[in-house]
């Protein structure tokens, strides 16, 4: 009752207390939704209506297939690493190099390919990173409510405050420069999201009467949450982690273009986009590639997440 | 309403001091000793230790972060290492600055988004809407970064139509000096009626201001359609056809009104991303303001400038939170009377 | 004088038959009422009086107020809605917008058709007076009012518009029976007072026994038994609607208590002799099956 102000605590199915917006790049949920639709009917049901999601679906698994099949599928695999051809060093894109080759004469495709592996990677951990604390703060927090819901959502709120750019980038000053900086940087800014999400969908699970039920039979606490609470509320969080991947790729890219994250030789999108900056000018092709590289994987997760979460709203109204 | 505005305002404060307490943990968390960051590389051990003792290294974590708050709430927020200014004075120096690109984008994302939301929302699933929803996808996938970089090297290096960087031409500084009054060059030429400075001032935020835009526009669009469309299904909007007004009245003139909570409240929060991402578009376009700052921080690993600049929009973020739901308040009598 | 007459109306959707009505006459001062369950297209024919079926697919012909509703231009269509047909529906403050005071929207749909300033002060004042509000209610807002203030304002804004028909979809049944008692009485007053048509959708005989002078029954989408009320709820040919009358079981008393007025025991101004014969209606038995959902 006194909470009904508090976002988290968003009555299931009430139109927007207000809405969820997750950080750069990251869409918006009506917190509180309770999808009940499998999502792999409304799959099929988005691909059949939405031509969008469907092709971000398709962008999305070539990306995938590209970045798995990268040491076979690049020209020139060993230019995703070491090795360095200074003679071939800026050439423009033509039949040897669709894309060109950059300063120190690798192959620019096959960077790319690489990249992908670096990007998908990057998002794959820090969405696990940051929907494993989230989801579990999120789910204990929704079932147990009173102080405990209170605590933690002041908690988050406090995470909240802070624009996943921003942290991430005190973060990764103090923190050095990897891959792995970044993941932990970025995962740090975006559990608070799932928590949110999963704290108001559990808290409407657990009013259910099958919670009760299981309750008054004497089943523990923690089996509850865990078997029963838990499995009831992820679809939303799963929307959500489609919707967010493309910001959190957006993100990272952003850091190692600063120069916080992934450095040489990794091939990385956001860090090719930096060293072929003062180029530009002159060598177009070194910073136009990966640039779109960024931009076609972050729109097909965007539009591909867009699509599910239209088709998983029981409303159905948004598309 | 005096409870929730109460309320409201505690756990503003709660956040705050949380805010607070994350960015010294975070600064805390630095290798290195801060001490000799400060005092240099080849400082003695006396010098090590007066830089210790000015800075209070020595005391107990929990004396450091009560007087991290002190000096914090009296203004002092440190001291740069590499301007050697305090960085509350370098903050205020450059924040109107990025308050200008970022007020200059976001109008600009209103201007664009919340009409291209009608138009979508009209034409739900025609052909408008999917070109509304395509470009608004795009927007929102854009690496603003490189977005800067290529709208840069086009428009300004090739064709040359707009200026490359900076926030106006200095040498006016000369023939006609900016009399300042709230640090925000583009409103102090306007109010002292500075026209050199204020013509190439707007001509420098062009480029800036479009890149910033993309995403909030992107974001506003997307919302706005949705919220629409959301609304346009309810009975009001039925009611407001069934008056005799036309398709395209009911979502501006009727549907636009309750919708305006969700919109506005998104707005506040994509500002506070703009500002983020303004750091980006600043570093390529030179744009004097918080972000250029962060990123000189950055490349010196200057820590207490980092930390100010954390702070400073963490608490931008707050306000910008509160200030919806006050907002909230004021557009939807709903909440007005709660 | 006929306000609504319908002929082999058929809304589809997707190819299903949603909605058929094949024939409806309402004269001034009239009162027909389309009964029937959930999903059995009563709502859907009251939409298409007003020309709002978005997206599906209109056969037959419609005629209000001398306009052929189905062929009209929308430019015609806007200036008949409102004006000449309004709209009330089931949940009074769902229908209005939460975020403006009643007069404003009072003075946009009066500005929309053309009552501006002074005029649509006096008009709208009036109107709130016909229906027992006091004036005062204009500057509050839907969530400020109760839902029996809100309804009856929303028959002000038809009265106010200066509709000859209103339309109205449940327009008691979100209400408390007291409540529904005053509606009710506002309704039969400007009816024999204005000379107001009713076209009423509901699922609730005890209302449709009171107010209407017709009835039709409706079930999936088609027409099952149609004719005068008192006929129509005393005798029902159609084994669906005594289904209906057996599923409310104080209906029988109810329907014996209110049958002088509602047989037209008192002298109706609208009703002119042969009317009632004139508007019988020929599709009474069931024209088609729904396909199997």
């Amino acid at each position: 009752m006194k909470d009904e102000h508090d976002a988290g605590t968003a009555e299931a199915g009430k139109t927007p207390d207000p809405i969820t917006v997750s950080g750069p790049g990251g869409l918006v949920v009506p917190a509180g939704v309770v999808l009940r639709r499998t999502p792999l009917r409304a799959l099929a049901g988005a691909a059949r209506g939405d031509l969008l999601a469907t092709a971000g679906a398709v962008l999305l698994a070539a990306i995938v297939l590209a970045a798995l099949l990268a040491p076979w599928i690049a020209p020139y695999p060993e230019d995703g690493g070491t090795a360095t051809h200074p003679a071939q060093a800026l050439l423009s894109p033509g039949a040897g190099h669709w894309f060109g080759t950059d300063q120190v004469g690798r192959d620019i495709l096959s960077r790319i390919l690489f990249g992908a592996r670096t990007s998908l990677f990057i998002a794959v951990a820090v969405l696990a990173l940051a929907a494993a604390v989230g989801v579990t703060l999120g789910v204990v927090a929704g079932y147990a409510g009173g102080w405990v819901r209170d605590v933690i959502m002041r908690v988050t709120d406090v995470f909240l405050a802070f624009p996943a750019l921003l942290l991430s980038l005190a973060l990764a000053v103090v923190l050095q420069p990897s891959v792995a900086t970044v993941v932990v940087a970025i995962a740090v800014t975006w559990w608070p999201w799932y928590a949110r999400l999963t704290a108001a969908v559990a808290q409407s699970v657990s009013a259910r009467g099958y919670v009760d039920a299981a309750r008054c039979l004497g089943v523990p606490a923690p089996v509850i949450v865990f078997r029963h609470v838990l499995p009831n509320s992820v679809t939303p969080v799963t929307v959500q982690l489609s919707l967010d991947a493309g910001g959190v790729i957006l993100t990272a890219a952003a850091l190692s273009y600063l120069g916080l994250g992934a450095h040489e030789p990794t091939a990385e999108w956001g860090l090719m986009v930096q060293q072929g900056q003062s180029l530009f000018t002159t060598d177009w092709w070194v910073v136009t590639f990966p640039g779109l590289a960024i931009l076609v994987t972050a729109f097909s997760f965007n539009v591909l997440g867009e699509g599910l979460r239209a088709a998983l709203d029981p409303r159905g109204r948004s598309r | 309403m005096p409870r929730y505005l109460t309320r409201r305002l505690g756990q503003a404060v709660l956040v705050v001091a949380g805010v607070v307490g994350l960015t010294f943990a975070v600064m805390r968390l630095v290798p290195g000793d801060p001490a000799v960051a400060f005092a240099g590389p080849r400082a003695t051990e006396a010098e090590l230790a007066a830089a210790r003792a000015r800075f209070g290294l020595d005391d107990p974590l929990w004396t450091q972060l009560w007087n991290y708050a002190r000096d914090l709430a009296r203004g002092d927020w440190g001291v740069s290492l590499h301007t050697k200014q305090p960085v509350a004075q370098d903050l205020a120096l450059a924040f109107p600055a990025s308050l200008e690109l970022v007020g200059a984008a976001m109008i600009v994302a209103v201007a664009a988004g919340v009409p291209l939301g009608v138009l979508a929302a009209r034409f739900k699933a025609g052909l408008p809407d999917f070109s509304v929803r395509l470009t608004s996808m795009l927007a929102v996938s854009l690496p603003v970064f490189w977005l800067a970089l290529v709208v840069q090297t086009v428009f300004a290096g090739n064709l040359g139509w707009f200026p490359v960087a900076g926030e106006y031409d200095n040498s006016l500084d000369v023939t006609s000096p900016l009399r300042v009054y709230t640090n925000i060059t583009i409103v102090d030429a306007l109010i002292t009626g500075n026209w050199p400075i204020f013509t190439s001032t707007l001509w420098h935020l062009v480029l800036p201001a479009l890149v910033v835009a993309a995403y909030p526009a992107g974001v506003i669009a997307q919302m706005t359609r949705a919220a629409l469309i959301e609304e346009s299904g309810q009975d009001h909007a039925r009611l407001a056809r069934a008056l005799g007004f036309g398709r395209i009245a009911v979502l501006t003139r009727f549907a636009l009104r309750p919708a305006a909570g969700p919109v506005l409240s998104l707005i506040a929060l994509v500002f506070a991303y703009a500002i983020v991402n303004g750091f980006l578009v600043e570093a390529v376009f030179n744009w004097p303001g918080v972000g250029r700052y962060a990123a000189d921080a950055i490349r010196s690993l200057d820590t207490p400038a980092i930390a100010g600049v954390t702070l400073l929009v963490a608490l931008l973020y707050v306000a910008a939170n509160l200030a919806v739901d006050l907002l909230q308040g004021l557009v939807d009598p709903r909440v007005r009377g709660r | 004088m006929t306000l609504i007459e319908i002929r082999d109306l058929e809304v589809r959707i997707g190819g299903r038959v949603v909605s058929g009505v094949p024939e409806l006459d309402l004269a001034a001062g009239r009162c027909t009422a389309l009964v029937g369950e959930s999903g059995s297209g009563k709502t859907t024919a009251l939409l298409a009086v007003l020309g709002l079926l978005d997206g599906a697919d209109v056969t037959g012909r419609v005629v209000v107020c001398g306009v052929d509703v189905l062929n009209a231009p929308e430019k015609i269509l806007r200036e008949i809605r409102g004006a000449k047909v309004a709209l009330v529906l089931q949940s009074p403050q769902a229908a209005l917008n939460p975020a403006m005071r009643l007069g404003t929207l009072m003075r946009r749909a009066l500005a929309r058709h053309g009552v501006k300033g002074a005029a649509a002060r006096a008009r709208a004042e009036q109107a709130v007076a016909d229906v027992l509000l006091d004036p005062e209610i204009l500057r509050r807002y839907p969530h400020q009012v109760s839902g029996g203030q809100a309804q009856r304002f929303a028959i002000a804004l038809a009265l106010a518009l200066g509709a000859g028909v209103v339309a109205a979809d449940e327009p008691t049944s979100a209400l408390d029976v007291t409540v529904q008692a005053e509606i009710v009485a506002v309704l039969r007053r400007l009816r024999e007072e204005r000379g107001l048509a009713l076209l009423l959708v509901s699922h609730d005989l005890a209302l449709v026994s009171t107010v209407a002078d017709d009835v039709l029954v409706m079930k999936d989408g088609g027409v099952v038994e149609a004719g005068p009320a008192a006929r129509v709820l005393t005798a029902p040919a159609h084994p669906y609607t005594r289904d209906l009358l057996a599923a409310v079981p104080q209906m029988r008393e109810q329907s014996r208590e209110h049958r002088p007025d509602a047989d037209g025991g008192e002298p109706d101004p609208g009703l002119r002799p042969g009317a009632r014969r004139a508007r019988r209606v020929t599709g009474s038995r069931r024209r088609r099956r729904r396909p199997h959902r």
